[in-house]
């Protein structure tokens, strides 16, 4: 193939490397009012009065909004496809005040200093309620965080809102404690997973304005701005087609902005006073105000037989929604394919849950997506059931792993793993790493230890039968094809790889197309960027849309030519009889066909969709040095092999795994979210919440194996989550042989890893 | 109230308006020179990083007011040598979100004007405060490596 396998450089790299304007700060009108939130200092309130008399006196203010200002019907900020599966229990503005740092006003001005000055003199009554800020002590609380009676579901979700449960989920196969009392090695666990924060360069912010028909545009560092198109038409009860949403460069997503964050504020302020507004959050605000990974704790029993064999995996979650539902149901939900779905030898599971409202920073979506979360307590568990049976834990992994054909009991009656070169990967991983020529566990020097450890990982490409794309591909005047998507490139290079698609099929250069992306006024539906879906099911889209355009034109110059299609060549740029009687370059046919008489320009056009969701496949290898004296636990490398499917862009993807392992890293040793006794979120900053930065961590190593996955385009399947999914459990599998306790809390700070060895 | 101040920056005299207590960051953000950029509130991230007479600094915990008189430099100063560093990054996939890489360029620019042959682990020493959330640094490491190497010939 031409172009797909290519290892090109992102099609915008110069523009985001020369520090031209291309972020949503760049390009804010200069008179655009800026709006500053009043929070609450509180974790649970219901306002009594607010004072703006004030605020409206200081020079320069020019409004202030308060719960009594803004529309009362609730919606859910997560960015998913309609009808969302959360639970409809946000205002734009709301009377109770749910979690420290709870939009309680908005106060717009001319300038940042004035607005800052305003905020500070709003005066606030609270009627101060007893809080929830620990998980075990949300359900059938006296205090219930959602009291209101116009909350509601789509469709049902197990949610109670009067017990504080936003949503569980129970799904059982097979008789669980029957098939335990049958293994004769079963191990037990409880783990925790933290609720860490996605943390991405540009933090949350978006400005609006009023366009010349009367129409609301709002430019935003969103993942989904056809989601927040809709999701903004019913906060503000307008039509969604009064509504234009536009993306620029994003400066990192990882999940955090497919959950809407400032638009409404900012749409609701500018639609209001007809005059462009900004809304921009500091870090701060960025870490409490916006939705982070779900905290959760995990029971979980797994049984095996005396020759390894997995028979039985038992799972149940308590989880922290924190104030709002977003994504609480299906990050639970998707956990369990993703997890458990790896074991093929299995007679009996229950994966059950529970999602509780509490006064704490609401979860959403982060990288992973719930399968972060769920194969940290089970890829530790089959490691220290490994150690029960006495087996090697990639031993025990390899002999149990779903094979290409098999159906997992978690799966659907229909589905099957359709591709995967499983066990390749898994030799490939063990060769890179040394596994079966080195000790797992050593001697150092005098205090440190050191360990080998393993974990594998599904992830998706996708929602099945939800997730659909279109696009479009436009042969323009001049000969240039332009791609039109809206999914929506944060970074990771959707865009060079969408338009590498689309090129194999045209045949032409890369220089030949440009794409334009992310503007709901111009571009085709998609649901954006998240679910590992844009090379999959973008991506097939465009493959489908550029196969539409190659036929149109090869129809249209045989009939220009009075010839038959099988007559013609093109290869992208140049259009032949093959007799070559007749020769045209594209820019001279893309002239003629789009002007004069009788002439046709010419667009190809897809919309596609999946029935399935093929999981990539990851093992991860972690080696660590454990100080016995500290328990201070460092990466000293890190090795893994991946099948995602057809890699369009080697290097591109290889980035994008070193990102995702180092991200989990942060996760596994570093990222600590701690709330104070009075529940605000004390980690709100980078000074507190340390993302990993380059002295944190050895070498990476990331190989890949290609399986060609029938059902999207050129076999690809996905890589932007999967990558995040080993580097928790494989360095608690490290610590593990380095010293033989089990590390049971994330992150696994130097106190965690101390106390789990005093207590081996 | 607001101050007058000349400023030196990227080789051309202007003259700006600032209130006492306004960081460098915001002054030449105002100027229209989008490299530098804003991360965090704790000068923890490294995005707002420039040259005052040569040296690295966070613009965001640099009064305007203390620049008078001082050659302020940002990757938009750099011009050539900047765009060579950009491809040698873009080569490497290193760019991704490209929201902290700029900060991170002034910074590499910084070091190979200290020393043309640093180690691996100079390098990440030097970057220390240079967060990035996308890359895991590897691709980074690899492009500095390649646009260090080149320059050194």
């Amino acid at each position: 193939m031409k172009h797909v396998g290519q290892s090109y450089k992102k099609v915008d790299a110069e523009t985001i490397l020369s520090g031209r304007a291309a972020y949503t700060e760049d390009f804010v009108p200069a008179h655009a009012l800026v709006i500053k939130v009043k929070r609450s200092p509180h974790p649970f309130a219901e306002i009594v009065s607010i004072d703006t008399s004030a605020a409206m006196k200081v020079p320069g203010v020019e409004a202030v909004f308060t719960y009594k200002d803004v529309p009362q019907t609730r919606f859910t900020l997560a960015g998913q496809t309609y009808p969302e599966a959360s639970a409809y229990d946000t205002l734009i503005l709301d009377k109770v005040v749910r979690y420290v740092g709870d939009a309680v006003a908005f106060v717009v001005a001319v300038d940042e200093e004035t607005a800052l000055k305003a905020e500070a003199l709003v005066k606030v009554t609270y009627d101060v309620k007893k809080p929830i800020l620990d998980i075990h002590e949300a359900i059938d609380n006296p205090s219930i965080i959602h009291n209101e009676e116009d909350l509601s579901y789509n469709f049902p979700v197990g949610g109670d809102p009067k017990r504080n449960i936003a949503c569980s989920y129970k799904h059982v196969v097979g008789d669980v404690e029957v098939e335990l009392a049958a293994c004769d090695y079963v191990h037990e666990g409880k783990y925790f997973d933290q609720a860490t924060v996605q943390s991405a360069m540009e933090t949350f912010r978006c400005f609006s304005t009023i366009d010349q028909f009367g129409r609301l545009v709002v430019t935003s560092s969103t993942q989904i701005p056809f989601h927040v198109r809709r999701q903004l038409a019913r906060a503000l009860g307008i039509s969604a087609s009064k509504i234009r949403l536009i993306k620029p460069r994003i400066g990192g997503g990882f999940g955090s902005k497919q959950t809407a964050c400032v638009e409404p504020a900012c749409a609701f302020v500018t639609w209001k006073l007809k005059k462009p507004s900004v809304l921009i959050y500091d870090r701060s605000e960025a870490n409490t105000c916006s939705t982070t990974r779900h905290a959760r704790e995990w029971t979980i029993r797994i049984g095996a037989t005396k020759d390894g064999f997995i028979r039985v995996i038992d799972m149940y979650t308590l989880s922290d929604a924190g104030a709002y539902g977003y994504h609480a149901f299906t990050t639970l939900t998707a956990g369990e394919h993703k997890s458990i779905g790896l074991y093929g030898k299995l007679k009996a599971v229950r994966y059950e849950g529970d999602v509780v409202y509490t006064n704490h920073s609401s979860g959403g979506a982060f990288r992973g997506y719930g399968a972060t979360e769920a194969l940290w307590p089970l890829e530790n568990a089959v490691s220290e059931l490994a150690k029960k049976i006495d087996m090697d834990e990639i031993e025990l992994r390899e002999k149990n792993v779903l094979r290409v054909g098999e159906r997992a009991l978690v799966f659907g009656e229909d589905e099957r793993l359709e591709s995967g070169l499983i066990p390749e990967a898994i030799a490939r991983v063990k060769e890179l790493s040394g596994w079966d020529k080195r000790p797992h566990s050593w001697q150092i020097d005098e205090t440190h230890r050191g360990g080998l450890g393993a974990a594998m990982a599904f992830q998706g490409s996708g929602v099945a039968k939800i997730d659909v794309a279109s696009v479009e591909i436009r042969l323009q005047e001049e000969g240039q094809y332009t791609l039109y998507t809206g999914s929506t490139d944060m970074g990771m290079g959707a865009n060079t790889v969408l338009q590498q698609m689309a090129c194999e099929v045209l045949g032409c250069p890369m220089a030949n197309m440009h794409i334009y992306e992310a503007d709901t006024d111009v571009v085709p539906f998609d649901p954006g960027s998240y679910a590992s879906s844009t090379t999959y099911v973008t991506g097939t889209a465009a493959k489908l849309a550029a196969e539409d355009l190659r036929k149109k034109i090869i129809e249209l110059a045989a009939k220009r030519w009075e010839t038959s299609i099988d007559r013609i060549d093109f290869d992208g740029l140049e259009l032949r009889m093959r007799d070559g009687s007749q020769v045209l370059s594209i820019e001279a046919f893309a002239e003629r066909e789009t002007c004069g008489v009788n002439r046709q320009q010419l667009a190809g056009f897809a919309t596609w969709s999946s029935p399935t969701s093929p999981p990539p496949f990851m093992i991860g290898v972690a080696e660590v040095s454990v100080d016995t004296e500290t328990g201070k636990v460092v990466p000293t490398h890190f090795y893994a092999v991946v099948d995602c499917g057809t890699l369009v862009n080697p290097m591109l993807a290889h980035v994008q795994a070193e990102g995702g392992i180092t991200q989990g890293l942060g996760m596994a040793l570093t990222e600590e979210v701690r709330y104070s006794s009075t529940g605000r979120l004390e980690t709100n900053n980078f000074m507190h919440y340390k993302v990993p930065t380059r002295q944190d961590f050895g070498p990476i190593t990331v190989d890949f194996v290609e399986s060609y996955e029938p059902s999207g385009a050129f076999g690809v399947k996905s890589i932007g989550e999967v990558v995040i999914n080993t580097s928790c459990p494989a360095v608690h599998n490290a610590i593990l042989q380095a010293v033989g306790a089990s590390v049971p809390n994330l992150p696994m700070i130097p106190e965690e890893v101390f106390m789990a060895m005093q207590e081996k | 109230m607001s101050l007058t101040l000349q400023l030196n920056v990227n080789g051309q005299l202007y003259t700006v308006q600032a209130a006492p207590d306004e960081m460098l960051l915001t002054t030449l953000r105002n100027l229209g020179l989008y490299s530098v950029r804003c991360g965090c509130d704790t000068t923890n991230c490294g995005l707002c990083t420039i040259w005052v007479d040569g040296e690295i600094i966070l613009s965001c915990a640099y009064l305007t007011v203390r620049a008078q008189g001082h050659t302020i430099t940002t990757l938009e100063g750099l011009k050539e040598e900047a765009a060579f560093l950009g491809e040698c990054l873009a080569s490497e996939g290193a760019d991704q979100c490209g929201y902290c890489t700029t900060g991170m360029m002034m910074s590499v620019m910084a070091l190979r004007r200290k020393k043309a042959h640093p180690t691996d682990q100079e390098i990440k020493d030097f970057l220390v405060g240079n967060l990035c959330r996308c890359t895991g640094y590897q691709s980074q490491l690899r492009g500095i490596r390649k646009y260090l190497e080149a320059m050194a010939q």
